[in-house]
């Protein structure tokens, strides 16, 4: 070993967060694992959705906002499951809780990196969805409402999933645990993007988009308050 | 008169309990600087949770504990710079390169020159040569190597060992001895848990018998006979066996 080494008070926030991001998706870069079973799923159901409702053209934009959002929802767990066994199975969480890093760094890490998962499998579904359906979805305001309500679904997401692993059943309690909590987001969500797809007005919308940027702060809030509690054994 | 070296490790009065379940009971034990010490027990015993303590995984119930003069779990972050810790699992990413696990965890860890660092690592744990492989092709006793390659890339005082030979072969128990003997002839501080006696006796300067969740003996190994470990760790235990219940529970 080398005779002296710098030794810094403690390695900076965002240095830290940043360096969990760039692993996660230098990880998800070779094994393609979270992406690829999100995608699979979100596609399977909207395709599902498609032969199982046999909408009218009319029926199809309404029903969009929430095909769409119960799509993401889904394969949202499957992504956020997947995301942090990887950290247990290899007892890489400890690795992780081990560095002298405020543990805050590694949930807003993975957040992120959960976050950008998301918003892939979004960037995929909807042109998707648009040819399946004959909805067009590229509207702006749809797409900043994605941006919103996938960070209030990641941030609670992220610090529950941490829980879940934890426990011998994780594969089926995160869902267990994350939908109920999830509500206001997801009907934020849906009512906000049923808004900006049927061309609603924008005092019509407001109230939706106030409550998915409330309960993305909340909700981060929360995670950052309880997250070192939640990984202390 | 001789002045006497402030441990590294100071643990005392360490209490750990599970709910109702008491598992290190009123534990004292105390490490130099520059000391490899062995924690033998039978399974059960508790040094695996006296580990998860030590490296501020858990959390004592009560008691304290100071590394390096820091204490947990006040100052956490402090001792964590501190310490190294390698356990039968690999705490690396299987999906990443030896390279990209070091990088990471050398990120993490705020070490300067890391690169070059990195090379100086690789070169110790003998795996420079397969440095842009991804970690899932490794074998076991490879994966343990870089585990070591891991723990030791921040520089820490205080090496802390989990069975670091769990699982491997003999060809990469002894490559992993090697290792250990040098991070430990530089001088570092280095706490191993183990069942094997052999391979702890030919490691450690001294033996500590952990049962019933406290240390039961303690012994130098320059005070053992040649080959003395078994005998010793068995009379330790038949010792603290033959104890009464309410003397162990005090």
């Amino acid at each position: 070993m080398r005779t002296a080494v710098t030794r810094p008070a403690g390695t900076p926030f965002v240095r830290s967060m940043l360096a969990v991001v760039w692993k996660d998706l230098a990880a998800e870069w070779r094994s393609k694992e979270i992406l690829s079973s999100m995608l699979v799923f979100a596609l399977l159901v909207i395709l599902i959705f498609n032969f199982a409702l046999e909408l009218d053209a009319s029926a199809r934009r309404e029903a969009t906002a929430g095909i769409l959002w119960v799509t993401l929802a889904f394969a949202g767990t499957l992504g956020l499951n997947r995301s942090m066994a990887v950290e247990k199975d290899r007892g890489c969480l400890d690795g992780l809780l081990l560095a002298p890093v405020d543990r805050t760094a590694i949930y807003f890490g993975k957040s992120i990196a959960n976050w950008l998962f998301m918003l892939s499998v979004a960037l995929i579904v909807l042109p998707v969805y648009s040819i399946l359906y004959n909805v067009n979805l590229f509207n702006p305001g749809l797409l900043m409402v994605i941006l919103l309500g996938s960070e209030g679904y990641v941030a609670i997401g992220t610090l529950l999933s941490s829980m879940a692993v934890q426990t011998r059943m994780r594969d089926i309690l995160l869902p267990i645990l994350l939908f109920p909590v999830i509500i206001p987001v997801v009907l934020a969500s849906v009512k906000a993007s049923y808004g900006y797809l049927q061309g609603s007005a924008m005092t019509d919308i407001q109230p939706w988009i106030t409550l998915l940027v409330a309960s993305d702060l909340i909700f981060t809030a929360v995670a950052f308050m309880v997250f070192d509690y939640v990984v202390e054994e | 008169m001789v002045e006497q070296t402030p441990p590294m490790i100071q643990v005392q009065k360490l209490v750990k309990r599970f709910g109702l379940k008491t598992v290190l009971r009123s534990l004292d034990f105390s490490v130099q600087p520059g000391e490899f010490v062995a924690l033998l027990g039978p399974n059960g015993a508790g040094k695996t949770t006296f580990l998860r303590i030590l490296s501020s995984l858990s959390s004592p119930t009560l008691g304290t504990v100071t590394i390096s003069g820091y204490s947990l779990p006040g100052q956490a972050a402090a001792v964590r710079r501190r310490l190294g810790v390698v356990s039968h699992l690999p705490l690396l990413y299987g999906d990443l390169s030896a390279e990209e696990n070091l990088t990471f965890y050398g990120r993490l860890y705020a070490v300067e020159g890391l690169k070059a660092r990195i090379d100086e690592v690789l070169e110790i744990v003998g795996l420079a040569p397969r440095r842009r492989d991804l970690v899932r092709t490794f074998s076991r006793g490879m994966q343990q190597r870089l585990a070591i390659g891991r723990a030791i890339l921040h520089d820490p005082d205080v090496l802390l060992l989990d069975e670091p030979h769990t699982g491997l072969d003999q060809d990469a128990c002894a490559m992993l001895d090697e290792v250990l003997r040098q991070v430990s002839g530089l001088g570092r501080t280095v706490v191993m848990t183990s069942h094997d006696l052999a391979r702890a006796e030919d490691l450690a300067s001294r033996f500590d018998i952990l049962s019933r969740g406290r240390i039961q003996a303690s012994v130098k190994a320059e005070d053992l006979p040649v080959n003395g470990l078994l005998a010793f760790y068995r009379e330790s235990l038949r010792a603290a066996d033959s104890r009464p219940r309410h003397e162990v529970a005090a």
